[in-house]
């Protein structure tokens, strides 16, 4: 055991109180806010918005998947238009503005023990640029020619020529341009998160203190600062291509019998800067899900993190390795085979952290106080959904297996598995566990459970039968499949009861949705720590946290967050602020 | 894509530098209070706007660390016919030097509390800067005069674009310039002002040095460096 000194024996390394802005009319309160914590509102209410979109137009895919040609007004190119928002808003404008605009935003200051992010003012453009992207995504479906119908990948050349819904219309040219908006927003918000979780740290808030959610969103802020560059530099090249008539990605096409003016561009160029951006995304969104995820377990177990270590080396190391797998999304591109073996190498390979991560939750779990509330019950369907969609990533990961594989719904199950539904199920129960502090009144229980059982399950019922779907050889991107030899009635049935299961849980949302505004003020009163955690948050002087967060003196932190169940303490909990030498937590082996 | 990747080494070599400074191997559910061995480990000295600064310029790094990945992939396929460039671009560059240069003589100055040799610096900065724009303007009409047009070759395409986008920069900055130049003539508090010259100063030597490469890229020299480095390595 390491020696414990009290506290008054250390000289005081004064943390200098930041310049808070302060809001002077209601304007600058809530609208042009600088405080995080109501930029973290607006980024998730934002991001929820756009969500809704996106959650209407997966519906219109599985009527068309599911009943098809019982409605006209779904052409196909309708349908490439569908999916290309869908994927979009999801991955980038709802997964990676939610846990880092939104949660980030929220939680760091809190939880680090800081009054505010240390830049807010950018913290304050960052939001209104994401705004901003959002509007200009929202305009392409008033476009003459509509949205684009390139795929969320807009590979080229077909994401610019006239066969792709809005190639040669306004459509590509507002995806672009909203997608540079976004990457220049998010640099403004990630710089605040990496630089306050570096300079806002609280006195005796060391790096090994610091609550997993944190290291989880620090990391793969730092990789998205890193990853989204290369996505702004396709965007970029792409405009150009499309606008000005450049050759950065176009080969020579001859398209419906006339020679375009391109010449000679590199299509899988574009497929490098994509992926490059691309994979490091995957764990943009993971790395948030796996640090909270920690934490819900952590709490509502009652048992200190299995592995505190073990889990910080594994974030870093699954942050580094993730830049370098990125090719595994393009084994069908005709690559060298050893560049191949490469790429399924370091892929496996960075299952072994993610693997560590998973047997740490399940020994943090074992011989816990298990409470089943309903963070816990979303925690605990993230790790069985994690396990399985990164099971079925063993398949992709290898060449020969992906490569049959890669045109067929197993691909849409396994990463709707991996990176869909598992992320969300983790905001959701991140929502559930901070709504309390965010609003001072608890989410209801009963349409909490209700919206927890249709969500689970029937995430299992749509995906799970799409894996089966994709091993029959059912391939993916096509609008219509009834003359196929493949579409077998079962696999026709199969596809109706998706397309049916999908509705339902889309009914669920609108019930979680009803009792996120209806708890605003109906909600059973929280109090400051409902859930008798120990992070810094819960220990603010009042809740929701007023501006500035703490009062008047920011917290001293003592000990990590995880003092749960500690023999000889009063209580189960420690808060990370409270001073004193109780016996130490059992040592995880 | 290994120029990037050799960008991200050197980050990750940094980040790791960094991580082992910070007792990642602290086992904390041993550890209360605040034991004295954690101060030093909380944060650094160095002013947060630095560090802030420094975290965007690694990202503008990689930015145009993956225009140069890109130029090189690009590079080898066979429409490309590489531009002659405009010898402008000497004379440019001297200039970006000098603005260089003048910010670091205002930064000493803002150290000796030299307000007058600060004002000096600053508006010679913010002169050299704006006339290197202009430069690069007009080396894209000589080149544009002379039929190098935007879309007629790669070469010139990604000559646009990576001047253009060092240009972009070059401009953000003088937004900051702008407004440390504000603080200079109304009286800014000194110390502030001294970060502010410092910030700037910083940046401004950035984009020199991201220049000096681009430059080296677009000439064809940084082309012929990598191949001699190739036949070294087989």
């Amino acid at each position: 055991m390491v020696d414990v000194t009290p506290a008054d024996a250390v000289p005081p390394a004064e943390v200098g109180e930041v310049e808070l802005y302060h809001p002077h009319s209601w304007w600058t309160k809530y609208v042009f806010s600088q405080d995080a914590k109501v930029i973290a509102v607006q980024y998730a209410a934002t991001a929820t918005a756009i969500g809704l979109v996106a959650l209407v137009l997966s519906w219109l895919m599985r009527l068309q998947l599911g009943f098809p040609g019982t409605f006209d007004f779904i052409t196909p190119e309708a349908y490439y238009q569908f999916i290309t928002v869908h994927g979009m808003i999801m991955v980038i404008y709802l997964l990676t503005a939610l846990f880092l605009g939104g949660f980030g935003n929220y939680l760091i200051p809190l939880m680090v023990g800081a009054r505010d992010m240390v830049f807010p003012y950018v913290n304050m453009l960052s939001y209104w640029i994401y705004l901003l992207a959002v509007l200009v995504l929202v305009s392409s479906f008033f476009a003459p020619g509509g949205p684009t119908g390139a795929g969320w990948t807009l590979y080229p050349p077909q994401a610019i020529m006239s066969g792709t819904p809005g190639g040669q219309d306004w459509g590509i040219i507002l995806m672009l341009s909203s997608l540079i908006l976004f990457i220049v927003g998010f640099t403004m918000g990630g710089l605040n998160y990496v630089v306050t979780v570096l300079q806002g740290r609280t006195r005796g808030m060391t790096l090994m203190r610091l609550p997993l959610t944190v290291w989880g969103i620090f990391t793969a802020t730092v990789m998205a600062l890193l990853a989204f560059p290369a996505l702004f530099v396709a965007c970029v090249m792409m405009l150009l291509d499309r606008v000005l008539g450049t050759s950065f990605f176009m080969p020579a096409i001859v398209e419906m019998g006339t020679q375009l003016q391109h010449n000679g561009g590199s299509p899988i160029l574009f497929q490098h800067l994509f992926w490059f951006f691309g994979h490091p995304e995957v764990y943009i969104v993971a790395l948030p899900a796996f640090g909270i995820v920690s934490d819900l377990i952590s709490t509502h177990a009652r048992k200190n993190i299995f592995g505190y270590r073990m889990m910080v080396w594994a974030i870093i190391a699954i942050g580094a390795l993730s830049f370098v797998v990125w090719a595994h999304h393009m084994y069908v591109s005709g690559m060298n085979p050893y560049f191949g073996f490469f790429f399924a190498t370091t892929t496996l390979i960075i299952a072994v952290p993610t693997a560590i991560k998973v047997y740490n939750w399940v020994l943090t779990l074992w011989r816990g106080d298990i409470h089943l509330t309903i963070p816990m019950l979303f925690a605990l369907a993230f790790i069985v959904t994690f396990v399985n969609g990164g099971l079925t990533g063993l398949f992709l990961g290898n060449v020969v297996v992906d490569v049959p594989l890669s045109d067929t719904m197993f691909v849409v199950a396994h990463f709707h598995m991996v990176m869909g539904v598992a992320p969300i199920l983790v905001i959701f129960g991140a929502i559930y566990h901070w709504y309390p502090k965010v609003t001072g009144r608890m989410l209801d229980e009963t349409l909490g459970r209700f919206h927890f059982w249709v969500t689970f399950v029937g995430a299992y019922l749509i995906f799970f039968p799409m894996h089966y779907l994709g091993l029959m050889g059912v391939p993916r991107r096509y609008a219509e499949l009834t003359d196929m030899t493949i579409m077998t009635d079962s696999a026709r049935h199969l596809n109706s009861f998706i397309s049916i299961m999908a509705f339902i849980v889309g009914f669920a949302q609108m019930v979680f949705l009803f009792n996120l505004i209806w708890s605003i003020r109906h909600g059973r009163e929280a109090g400051g720590n409902p859930w008798r955690a120990t992070t810094l948050e819960w220990q603010t002087p009042q809740t929701p946290p007023a501006h500035g967060n703490f009062g008047k003196e920011l917290p001293i932190v003592y000990r990590w967050a995880y003092d749960y169940s500690v023999p000889g303490a009063k209580e189960d909990f420690i808060p990370q602020n409270v001073p004193g030498d109780f016996a130490p937590s059992r040592e995880p082996a | 894509m290994s120029v990037i990747l050799v960008f991200l080494l050197v980050i990750a070599g940094f980040a790791g530098w960094w991580l082992s400074h910070q007792r990642l191997t602290a086992k904390p559910w041993l550890e209360q209070g605040l034991a004295g061995d954690f101060v030093g480990f909380d944060r650094s000295a160095l002013p947060t706007a630095k560090i802030g600064l420094g975290v965007f310029l690694a990202v503008v790094g990689c930015l145009f660390s993956l225009f140069t990945s890109a130029y090189f992939m690009r590079m080898g396929l066979p429409d490309w016919q590489p531009l002659p460039l405009p010898r402008l671009l000497w004379l440019n560059t001297g200039v970006l030097v000098l603005s260089s240069v003048a910010l670091q003589c205002a930064v000493v100055a803002a150290r000796k509390g030299q307000i007058d040799n600060v004002r000096l610096g600053l508006a010679t900065a913010g002169l050299t800067t704006l006339a290197f724009l202009v430069g690069q303007l007009m080396a894209w009409r000589q080149l544009t005069a002379d039929g190098y047009l935007l879309a007629s070759n790669p070469a010139n395409s990604f000559f646009y674009l990576i001047t253009g986008m060092h240009g972009l920069h070059i401009l953000g900055g003088l937004i900051g310039l702008g407004r440390t130049s504000t603080g200079a003539w109304s009286g800014a508090r000194p110390e502030r002002l001294r970060l502010s010259v410092e910030l700037c100063a910083m940046y401004w030597h950035f984009l020199l040095f991201v220049w000096l490469c681009i430059f080296a890229l677009l000439a064809g020299w940084a082309a012929t460096f990598i191949d001699i480095c190739r036949q070294l390595l087989t």
